[in-house]
């Protein structure tokens, strides 16, 4: 199996399209795979505790690793006590860490 | 983490001041940079215009500034400080606009050191590269 | 070399200005290069696989478009450079868009099935 790093730049507020990353990092993970999710931009809008993201519910629960970039967090005033259970914050650092590594890896 | 030499290849399709998308792979690329990685750079459609040399900068009433003041951000400057980073580091970046974009864009007046390619040469990198990794517009 | 898998998705972005779409323009073009890659069309890109779409007719002033874009087309083009081009089965069915009303020669891939699909390649560019 792989390991994949999905980008999360995408809100599911401004467009549907954003769920298709939480979609597709289950879908990956359910297959076996090794899979983080990195949200970034205005991706870390999901990431606030209380905010409705069923997608992003769903991909925590299936045991995708998700972090939400610690920059973009601060730049739209979420503090670390507000970033919901289950999503770790991160330097942007990590996506080349998975680059380096060669994880599979999709803008979303 | 290894401090082994990688290199990475990005390529890239946003132009500057339209989406955060810009800003976000500088960024990134820089973070490559300071690990002395070789990293080479598609600038694809608006992305062109990321390295263009008659961005200007101006003031801003809105926040009463000259434009001094204001220091407003020229992303060519950004890539060519990007660019300072990566040789320090014993790296490299090398970045090559789209010609073709370039062309239909009026966008030919780069950076020096700038490159202008095609897709042959992105397929010539994906071969040489740990990884890329392609930003996507929308 | 690395095996690559294409994805298109954002779909008529300023296809009329281009007179293509520059996701399937470029997945062309690295095919031609010599890259091992394939294209899936998701999101509304799976809208590029219907046939009968005409974009003929922009005009400004004087100005005429000769070569307005045709998707469909170009997705015969990719095929026959070699390109296998798959489109996500759900998203047809979120537009409303029935299999027959596609061109020839594309293959479905459900969302189940799409871990697999990604599989087979080492890479997957999103564009």
């Amino acid at each position: 199996m792989s390991n994949y790093l999905l980008l999360g730049s995408r809100d599911p507020y401004a467009s549907r399209d954003a769920d298709s990353v939480f979609d597709l990092a289950v879908q990956l993970k359910s297959a076996g795979n090794d899979v983080t999710l990195f949200l970034l931009e205005n991706g870390v809008l999901a990431a606030r505790s209380g905010a409705k993201a069923p997608g992003l519910d769903a991909a925590v629960a299936a045991g995708v690793s998700v972090k939400a970039e610690e920059f973009s967090l601060k730049e739209r005033g979420i503090v670390a006590e507000r970033v919901r259970d289950g999503v770790v914050v991160a330097p942007l650092d990590a996506v080349i860490d998975g680059l380096a590594a060669g994880h599979k890896t999709i803008w979303s | 983490m290894s401090d082994e030499k990688k290199t990475l290849t990005f390529a890239l399709m946003d132009a500057p001041y339209e989406s955060a998308r810009s800003t976000t792979a500088l960024r990134l690329i820089q973070i490559a940079a300071r690990r002395g990685y070789d990293i080479n750079v598609f600038a694809y459609e608006g992305a062109v215009y990321v390295p263009f040399m008659l961005q200007k900068k101006h003031g801003n009433a809105f926040h009463e500034h000259d434009a001094d003041a204001e220091n407003h951000p020229l992303p060519r400057e950004w890539v060519e400080q990007v660019r300072q980073v990566a040789q320090a580091a014993g790296g490299s970046l090398t970045w090559m606009n789209c010609g073709l974009c370039a062309d239909e864009r009026g966008a030919n007046e780069a950076l020096e050191g700038v490159l202008r390619g095609g897709p042959a040469q992105l397929v010539a990198w994906a071969n040489e590269s740990t990884n890329v990794l392609v930003i996507p517009t929308r | 070399m690395p095996k690559v898998l294409n994805i298109v998705e954002t779909a008529y972005r300023a296809t009329l200005e281009e007179q293509d779409d520059t996701a399937v323009w470029i997945s062309f073009m690295l095919k031609k290069a010599g890259l091992d890659s394939d294209v899936l069309l998701r999101g509304n890109a799976v809208n590029y696989a219907v046939k009968g779409q005409d974009a003929s007719g922009l005009k400004f002033g004087e100005w005429v478009q000769t070569h307005p874009p045709d998707l469909p087309r170009d997705l015969g083009i990719l095929m026959g450079a070699g390109a296998k081009v798959f489109y996500l089965k759900d998203d047809l069915g979120d537009r409303g868009i029935n299999e027959d009303e596609l061109v020839d020669g594309i293959s479905a891939i459900d969302g189940a099935g799409l871990a697999a699909l990604f599989d087979g390649y080492d890479q997957v560019w999103s564009w």
